[in-house]
């Protein structure tokens, strides 16, 4: 990835990465000067079509002069700053919030986490067998898809992604407070009593897989969902003019789910109902 | 924006709530979609709201307040409709309702009690007086009891608070409840005997402290007959004494009365101020070194110069009155004893930083600082001293109360900013700090009570004067909340500089000190040895803890350690508000640690002293706003510095 993309001109911002010398354009974050430098820094609730709500806090940062770390996927690279990546006092944060995360909630099909949980030496076990944990039950409540709060990290981007970043339709928030705080529908109502407009956007963004689609969660708890032997197409919706991209993934000549390609520059990976979720036409042998 | 909105709908009792506040719908698009009866032609046409609606969007806590004053809780029905008076969507109100433990959105009683169980009641037998409250009231008494973080009424420990839901007291009130009584007794089984009586009774409420459970109950059953709180100088034992700055005032003058504020000295501040221009003001709060009162210690006058030299407009002033630090109640003691002397601060700081609107974010645990604020505002108002032209001089300034709904969190400036906003008080990522982007997205100059209250001094004898009080760092006086184990407890006034043993000397120590917690839940523990520690920013720094926000609550050897630490985790886990996950789930990992080794000592304890510290060193680097990085101070220092768990 190249930290400066191709629009107007910026200014560059000068200043020390790691004790090397960094440019970047002004408004990049210190995230996308480190991936511009070939650092791989862990990032959960970090989106790359999303603005970041920094709260998982697994990318932290030393900045020097700083009273507390930073969060990489946020602050912004400042002329003259000297931020270091990989101190100890950065990996013992990441190490304590990758625990912190694995013994209240599921990280079994994040990304990278159990690849996190080695590289940092986490722990998740030594707050003992009574840690509290989410432990709910996932909420089937409609044949589109799930939501397992048991897999939740709170990360915000289905709220973002369903509100006033993406979707517009405002229909889930963060309910309570606290470590009992949930992402809800109003009035905590099954989603078919909500405004969703079940455009799947939310599923689209979540990293962790506490939203998913009904058909890889049926094939999970069957066992028969096997992403090595899926293969993805990625082409164009044929329900209206617009010509979003689908990215159709196709298991033992089935289409399991749909997701939308997020460096197309008029979509950005989100698309209708229809587009991510109409597609039983295009399989019906009958 | 694609608004959906359910099929609930308020009783009459709630629209009602929400019409006193909002004003009438202007279209039945507003009142009920669907409600054919009501739509006049023009509604068929077009719909009001829009971005005039959205822009109202703040209204959303005072309209919570307002549904949760009139009927005890927040209905699917309430919500639904004041989300649709505000074009705010459900799911993002219900967000907001369900963050403030002031508020219910299950049926409950309308009548609840608030016992205080936080540091400084639980030293003074909260917990016998929550089980005789519960003993006397159980299901079915129409009262709800709720253990509460601490009240604010540290001096007068324990303390119980009493909020009973009904129609707004005044002329219009009878015809209000009448209405409301129908719809209540139809739809209200719930809620049982509770509901059908909020109409025939006010919205009342009644502050206990000290309490005993026969005068809680007593209270909970008619609070609008529970007897009269103690005068606010009842506080502070130097009450009437010479060589006060601060609290020279305080049960000398009538809080109620701007006359009297007037004659003792009032608005003579504001008058040089004038004289003084607003770069004026602040060069003087700047040359007298007044630093902010609240814990944080930024200068002040760089705070205000930041903001008024910002090109976006407009600016705004907030009076951060959030005060919910367990242990903290000077700022209560100042604006229930002198509160035209807020507002002619805060009137002086808003005219330094170039605003024309000041938000006054009162805690909602506050009733009687909300009733003699109310009054003060409309006195000034009235008087020319808030208005389109203060004092004559064409200067623009008005004040605005908001009332928190129970967050601690709500006293961090970023998350205060989201509350008055009518979004979750969650706190904001710095930067960008609020001097460039605060309050609407404005420039923004936050001060606390104590810091605003400060201005006074320094403009009426000078900055010199002022700098002369204090420390060469630590200028002008401090006030001290001191409760817990001492003969008298109360808000003290000392110039910066003596030391804690002076201090404790002053409230009357006791023989068997353990050791005093210093800047509340988020300061640390010092021993009973250390008191000569300096009450100054730099002295206490050195000595390894710090001053907060003015907390010395002293413990005796009777009181357990152990119970209070755990208190105070329990007290961060609960006033998390879960948006970042080292502070979301660090303090309940901290509070689990916390209770394996309540009973356990010297080894036993190493592995989870350990693992508490890790965890504690992470919380304090890594979280978003200060709850988090300090929620492991206390515990911390009382390990190092007591010892505890040895």
């Amino acid at each position: 990835m190249t930290a400066i993309p191709l629009g107007v001109p910026r200014r560059l911002v000068e200043f020390t990465l790691d004790g090397q010398e960094a440019r970047v354009p002004e408004g990049a974050t210190i995230l996308d000067a480190c991936r511009a430098a070939g650092k791989d820094i862990p990032t959960l609730c970090q989106g790359d079509t999303l603005t970041p709500k920094n709260a998982c806090r697994v990318c932290v940062v030393e900045v020097e002069g700083a009273r507390t770390l930073a969060p990489a996927c946020s602050r912004k690279a400042e002329a003259g700053m000297e931020v270091r990546t990989d101190t100890e006092r950065a990996r013992h944060s990441r190490k304590v919030v990758l625990e912190l995360l694995a013994s209240s909630v599921n990280l079994s099909t994040t990304p990278r986490a159990a690849e996190w949980i080695k590289e940092y030496e986490a722990k998740p076990d030594r707050f003992g067998p009574d840690a509290a944990r989410v432990d709910e039950e996932p909420r089937v409540d409609n044949d589109l898809y799930v939501r397992d709060y048991d897999k939740c990290i709170l990360c915000y981007k289905c709220v973002d992604a369903c509100g006033d970043q993406w979707q517009n339709t405002f229909a889930i928030s963060v309910v309570g407070r606290g470590f009992d705080a949930r992402i809800a529908v109003e009035h905590d109502a099954p989603l078919t009593d909500s405004a969703c407009v079940y455009c799947g956007n939310c599923v689209e963004v979540c990293p962790t897989g506490a939203l998913s689609f009904k058909s890889e969660f049926d094939m999970r708890a069957a066992g028969t969902w096997n992403e090595a032997e899926q293969t993805e197409t990625t082409t164009v919706c044929a329900y209206c003019g617009v010509g979003c991209n689908l990215t159709l993934h196709v298991q033992d000549n089935e289409i399991v789910k749909v997701t939308s390609p997020h460096d197309n520059p008029v979509t950005h990976g989100n698309l209708c109902i229809k587009g991510r979720f109409g597609y039983q036409h295009v399989q019906n042998r009958d | 924006m694609d608004l959906h909105f359910g099929d609930s709908k308020p009783t009459d009792e709630e629209r009602e709530a929400v019409d006193a506040l909002l004003g009438p719908p202007g279209s039945a698009w507003e009142t009920a979609f669907g409600d054919a009866a009501v739509r006049s032609d023009a509604d068929l046409r077009w719909a009001r709201g829009g971005r005039a609606a959205r822009e109202r969007r703040d209204l959303l806590l005072p309209g919570l307040h307002a549904v949760n004053d009139r009927v005890g809780w927040i209905s699917e029905g309430a919500l639904d409709y004041l989300c649709r008076r505000l074009t705010v969507p459900p799911a993002e109100a219900y967000g907001v309702a369900t963050f403030y433990s002031m508020f219910s959105v299950k049926p409950r009683p309308a009548t609840v009690l608030h016992v205080c169980t936080d540091v400084a009641c639980a030293a003074k037998g909260s917990a016998e007086l929550c089980a005789g409250v519960e003993g006397r009231l159980g299901p079915g008494s129409g009262v709800s009891v709720e253990r509460s973080p601490c009240l604010g009424l540290c001096e007068r420990a324990p303390a119980a608070l009493v909020v009973r839901a009904g129609a707004a007291s005044g002329p219009d009130a009878a015809a209000g409840g009448g209405s409301g009584a129908a719809v209540g007794g139809g739809s209200g089984a719930a809620v049982g005997a509770g509901h059908g009586s909020v109409a025939e009774k006010p919205y009342a409420t009644a502050v206990i402290a000290p309490a005993t459970p026969e005068a809680a109950v007593l209270a909970a059953s008619a609070p609008e007959a529970a007897e009269p709180e103690p005068a606010a100088s009842l506080a502070v034992p130097q009450a009437g004494q010479p060589g006060l700055t601060l609290l020279r005032r305080i049960g000398v003058v009538d809080p109620a009365s701007l006359d009297d504020y007037r004659s003792h000295g009032g608005y003579t501040a504001l008058r040089r101020a004038f004289e003084l221009g607003p770069a004026g003001v602040i060069r003087e709060v700047t040359d007298a070194g007044l630093v902010g009162r609240g814990g944080a210690a930024f200068p002040t006058g760089v705070k205000w110069k930041a903001t008024a030299s910002q090109p976006d407009h407009p600016h705004h002033l907030v009076c951060n009155a959030d005060e919910s630090e367990p242990g903290t109640f000077k700022d209560r003691v100042l604006m229930e004893g002198d509160p035209y002397s807020l507002i002619e601060a805060m009137t002086i700081a808003g005219y330094a930083v170039g605003a024309h609107k000041g938000y006054l974010y009162l805690r909602g645990e506050y009733p009687r600082a909300l009733q003699l604020l109310g009054n003060a505002i409309e006195q000034a108002r009235a008087r020319g001293l808030l208005g389109d032209d203060v004092l004559g001089q064409g200067y623009a300034f008005d004040i605005e109360i908001r009332r928190g709904a129970g967050a601690y969190i709500c006293g961090e400036e970023t998350a205060l900013f989201n509350s008055i906003e009518g979004y979750r008080g969650e706190p904001r990522s710095k930067p960008p700090f609020p001097v460039e982007k605060g309050l609407f997205g404005k420039p923004t100059a936050e001060n606390n009570v104590e810091t605003l209250v400060n201005v006074l001094p320094i403009l009426t004898m000078g900055a010199e004067a002022y700098a002369a009080i204090g420390t060469e760092k630590s200028t002008g006086p401090k006030l001290f909340c001191v409760s817990g184990s001492v003969e008298r407890p109360g808000i003290y006034e000392l110039p910066f500089g003596a030391t804690l043993g002076e201090l404790l000397g002053l409230a009357g120590k006791p023989e068997n000190l353990r050791a005093v917690l210093l800047g509340g839940a988020a300061g640390g523990f010092v021993r009973a040895d250390e008191m000569d520690i300096p009450l100054t920013f730099e002295g206490t720094r050195a000595a390894g803890t710090t001053l907060g926000s003015g907390v010395v609550l002293a413990i005796d050897d009777t009181v357990p350690l152990p119970r209070i630490l755990l208190r105070i985790a329990e007290f961060f886990r609960d006033e998390s508000c879960g948006q970042c996950v080292p502070c979301r789930v660090g303090t309940v990992r901290q509070e689990e640690a916390l209770h394996r080794i309540a009973e356990r000592t010297g080894a036993a304890a190493a592995g989870d002293i350990a693992l508490l510290r890790e965890v504690g060193r992470a919380m304090r680097d890594a979280s978003i706003c200060g709850l988090g990085q300090t929620a492991w101070n206390a515990v911390e220092s009382a390990i190092d510095r007591l010892g505890a768990y040895e």
